[in-house]
């Protein structure tokens, strides 16, 4: 990660390969915590359960960031942490351990769960690593019980995942020394999606290949030196760092958005178990086929149009790659809260010279650039999209990226519409 | 430690942001970790607002915990008075800054800005919204109308002759649960009466305005749970009289115009005419017979809770069978409106607790707020939202007040609509057992639910989440305290020509009857014993 200032402007600029220079900001953030992430991620494991320990604001940001989503009992709650808790009335752990008991109680059909760091947990500094272990005691082996932090201090937004899927993979089942190669694709990927991963790996002959997470705890994929790892999403630089101390292997490759992009992400697995160019083709090609023919409608709408991305989710500079080379589009500003420098290699390669990209945020001066720019689409949170709307300028919010699958081939082309349906929508309103 | 799934109110600090969103020329620098940026999407998305809340977070990280957090707030307070120019600040701190003890008044006022600054303390872990947007409108009315308070024991100086009598409305905030047309009706209301309205408060005020609120005769609060201390602080310092009566329903309208009229010397009876609401025709016409008696049960802040149970009854004709609030400060005016009702009254903040009871009371209709929604969605019950915690359908686009007697109007029609399935309950008796018209198919105004079997056994009915993880502990929070007959299974075919909407209770209700009994098999006579047991 590169050198933050001390506050407020940015630095100079920091040159990430010929032609691409960085520029790190530091200010005010227009960012969800890492404890957003829940939201899909309770959805992806479906016996998981995530319990944050934290405050009234913890509740009230996960509710409100899933909005309608409150069809039932969900898979998740918060232990609110009270007065008497801060005030040594009660023993935050002994609190924590009757909050998790009725809850286990309440949801025989749990079989993992995970205890998740807020700021307020940070900064009284209760240590849910000995909570886990504590009630793993007692609960296992029926209920695992794991914990990360999801707090705003540590984490932002898609953070959050990695920092989950960190915590699981020191509980991944050991290899045997002697495996052969797998593979095993990291970061959610909705079922949909996943289901059409395995297909195309089954076709190219790659096996076995394993999700993390799976879609249910008693299902965690085994790690080993013949593990290779495909990263699904850019912003895992810790589930990796996990992987890697297990003795996994990352094969670098870009992400799979867009045509081009999931191509040369089949492509990296393909190499690794030297597939063949005539069955890749056979396999990979009429899905790339298909993207290619879906996008060019998209493309007639977006080539020449100006995007400019504030940062949020991480999936910024994948998505300006796949909009510039893949739709023609122009890119104002590449905002990203973090840059992952390594695995974004492959991405950055292929960012146009010159491209403006930032890293970090003071989303004042941002809004300042933003408005001087006119882009033709914004891409941005849900605080800031109907204020930029009511100004004149055209969004896309960026939470929709991570609930709607957009991932492959078959995708392809429901991501381009992502950005192209607030423009249509614009040309056709007459009121 | 509290274990909570869904929460009713935010915490305290989104209550000022209520109150701050409302004004205008205010800011409000809170001290906050990144992710608590996520409240503007309540003011940008629920409500639509166009413009961000005017608040700038500190969004410190953990980076910044070890250097000089105080700078930090410092230094955001005084970029935020550059770039916005307020005419008042706001600051204060969210549950994780509150931690860490920074005393952002203290820091703001050291800063010697030519503008008011206003601290707030906002006690994160024991306190929640309202009480925050209650607490923040009383810092900024003590604040900046202070100053200009009668000395202590002077009467207030009586109205200039010929002048017109004006009040102050206070309570409406951003992201209020209809405020807006509320108070475009009570100040169409105040008109016809020959009273201005000096100043609304907070919703389209400047600090200026708070300043003049001890000018105005009297104050209305629309809203106890946002103006009480306000407006009892303005009787203290200005002599002023509070209208108390919250005008939601027919009743209670006339009730506000006639305390109106008294406290401000004038004749009421230009607001009083028979036409002035549709509602009590509408609940007088033969079609409206079949609401009589539907057992209603009702949840929501306090003061929509008590009022809608008023309406429910005396002007709809309905039974309450239940009635809670999620507002404790309150819960003395829910108890007293439950007892008059001869009904316990539900005080709780946890969803499970409400949605435990609206099983266990199988209400034939449903007022709550969007967490009720969704309770009811599931049991299959129709609802109408009464009161915050709201959605973005509940911010219409269409005029939509709920006080006055327009209010009213919309209340029979919102209250009314839900429970008419297309057809009204004679014709649905009449087509007990059509072909077409079966439980199996969904009541219209329940959109796209495909099918809906019979619940299985009374209340524990099924959930229409799509998850399967998540049904069976859904449905084992309401079963199990239920008494298990055996059903002849000619009473069982007889239970099937019920419709559908009434069966789960008449099964439930024959079941109480046969356990009450020691009757261990159900047959037809059972049936209609029970029927005439519990018929009303």
């Amino acid at each position: 990660m590169s050198a933050v200032p001390a506050s407020g402007c940015a630095t100079r600029p920091e040159t990430v390969r010929t032609g691409l220079t960085v520029r790190a900001e530091r200010g005010q953030r227009e960012v969800f915590c890492g404890l957003t992430g829940i939201i899909w991620l309770h959805r992806k494991i479906q016996d998981a359960f995530f319990l944050v320990v934290g405050s009234r604001t913890c509740a009230h940001l996960i509710q409100s960031a899933a909005g309608v989503m409150i069809f039932a009992e969900p898979r998740f709650a918060t232990a609110i942490i009270e007065d008497r808790d801060l005030a040594g009335l009660a023993d935050a752990n002994d609190e924590l351990d009757r909050a998790v008991t009725q809850l286990l109680e309440r949801r025989p059909d749990i079989r993992l769960l995970f205890l998740v760091g807020s700021c307020p947990s940070e900064v009284i500094k209760l240590d849910l690593a000995r909570a886990a272990a504590r009630l793993s005691r007692s609960f296992e082996p029926r209920v695992r019980i794991r914990h990360y932090s999801g707090s705003g201090i540590e984490t932002t937004f898609t953070q959050g995942e990695d920092a989950c899927l960190a915590s699981l993979v020191p509980t991944l089942p050991e290899a045997r020394a002697d495996a052969a190669p797998s593979l095993l694709v990291a970061g959610v990927l909705p079922d949909i999606v996943e289901d059409q991963f395995r297909r195309l790996f089954a076709g190219l002959g790659i096996a076995p290949v394993q999700f993390l997470p799976p879609r249910r705890s008693t299902e965690l994929p085994a790690v080993g030196p013949g593990t290779r790892v495909l990263l699904a999403q850019p912003f895992l630089p810790d589930t990796l760092r996990a992987l890697e101390e297990r003795g996994a292997t990352l094969l670098p490759a870009p992400f799979p958005f867009g045509a081009d992009g999931t191509t040369a992400w089949l492509r990296a697995a393909a190499n690794a178990w030297h597939v063949g160019d005539g069955r890749f083709d056979a396999v990979v090609g009429p899905g790339e086929a298909r993207a290619r023919q879906a996008l060019e409608r998209h493309r007639r709408e977006l080539a020449g149009r100006r995007v400019f991305l504030f940062p949020d989710s991480q999936l910024e500079v994948p998505l300006a790659r796949f909009l510039s080379r893949e739709l023609g589009m122009e890119l104002a500003e590449v905002g990203t809260p973090y840059l992952h420098r390594r695995l974004l290699e492959a991405e950055l390669e292929q960012l146009p010279d010159g491209t403006l990209v930032t890293e970090g945020q003071d989303v004042e001066r941002q809004l300042e650039r933003c408005r001087a720019a006119r882009p033709d689409v914004v891409v941005c949170g849900l605080g800031l999209a109907n204020p930029l709307e009511a100004e004149g300028l055209t969004t896309k919010w960026s939470i929709e990226l991570v609930f709607t699958p957009i991932h492959g081939h078959e995708q392809a082309a429901d991501l381009a519409e992502l950005f192209a349906r607030p423009l249509v929508r614009r040309l056709r309103l007459a009121v | 430690m509290k274990l909570t799934l869904w929460t009713y109110e935010g915490p305290p600090h989104v209550g000022a942001m209520r109150v701050a969103t409302a004004m205008q020329g205010v800011h409000y620098v809170l001290h906050a970790p990144q992710g608590d940026t996520y409240a503007d999407l309540l003011f940008t998305m629920i409500e639509r607002r166009a413009a961000r809340p005017p608040v700038t977070y500190t969004t410190f990280q953990a980076r910044d915990l070890g250097a000089d957090t105080a700078e930090l707030f410092q230094g955001a307070v005084r970029d935020a008075y550059e770039r916005f120019r307020p005419e008042a600040i706001l600051v204060g701190a969210s549950c994780t800054a509150e931690l860490i003890q920074d005393d952002p008044g203290g820091l703001a006022q050291a800063l010697a800005l030519p503008v008011p600054v206003i601290p707030l303390e906002l006690p994160a872990y024991q306190r929640k919204e309202n009480w925050g947007a209650a607490e923040t409108l009383y810092r900024m009315a003590r604040a900046l109308a202070g100053p200009s308070a009668l000395p202590p024991g002077t009467p207030r100086p009586p109205r200039e002759a010929g002048r017109r009598p004006s009040c102050n409305v206070l309570g409406p905030t951003a992201l209020g649960f209809r405020h807006r047309d509320d108070v475009t009706e009570v100040t169409r209301l105040l008109a016809t009466l020959g009273i201005d309205v000096h100043v609304v408060a907070p919703l389209g005020a400047r600090p200026a305005d708070l300043a003049r609120l001890g000018e105005a005769d009297f104050n209305v609060v629309l809203y106890p749970e946002i103006a009480a201390p306000t407006a009892d602080w303005l009787a203290r310092a200005f002599r002023q009289p509070t209208v108390a009566t919250v005008p939601i329903g027919v009743g209670a309208t006339r009730d506000f115009v006639l305390e109106v009229a008294r406290i401000a010397g004038v004749d009421p009876s230009a607001a009083l005419a028979p036409a002035a609401s549709r509602l009590p025709w509408y609940s007088r016409s033969v079609d409206s017979t079949y609401l009589t008696g539907k057992r209603v049960f009702i949840f929501g802040d306090a003061t929509h809770a008590v009022a809608a149970a008023r309406v429910a009854t005396e002007e709809l004709g309905f039974t309450v069978a239940g009635l809670g609030t999620y507002s404790r400060e309150r819960a003395r005016d829910v108890r007293e409106a439950a007892a008059h009702y001869g009904i316990e009254a539900l005080i709780t903040d946890d969803y499970l607790e409400v949605e435990a009871r609206v099983a266990e009371l199988q209400p034939e209709l449903v007022l709550g707020t969007q967490m009720e929604r969704h309770i009811a969605k599931r049991l299959g019950i129709p609802c109408a939202v009464i009161s915050a915690p709201v959605h973005v359908q509940d911010f219409p686009a269409r005029y939509s007040p709920q006080m006055g007697f327009e209010g009213a109007n919309v209340l029979f029609d919102t209250w009314v609509h839900p429970l008419m399935m297309g057809l009204e309950e004679h014709l649905l008796t009449m087509f007990r057992d059509d072909f077409e018209f079966h439980d199996g198919v969904a009541p219209s105004h329940l959109g796209t639910v495909a099918s809906r079997p019979e619940a299985p056994r009374g209340p524990a009915v099924t959930a229409e989440e799509p998850s399967p993880a998540a049904i069976a502990p859904a449905a084992a929070t309401t079963a199990g305290t239920e008494p298990t007959c055996a059903w002849d299974p000619e009473a069982e075919l007889e239970l099937r020509k019920i419709p559908f909407f009434v069966r789960g209770k008449a099964r439930r209700n024959t079941e109480r009857y046969a356990h009450e009994r020691g009757v261990a098999t159900i047959t037809v006579g059972t049936l209609y014993d029970a029927k005439a047991h519990f018929g009303r």
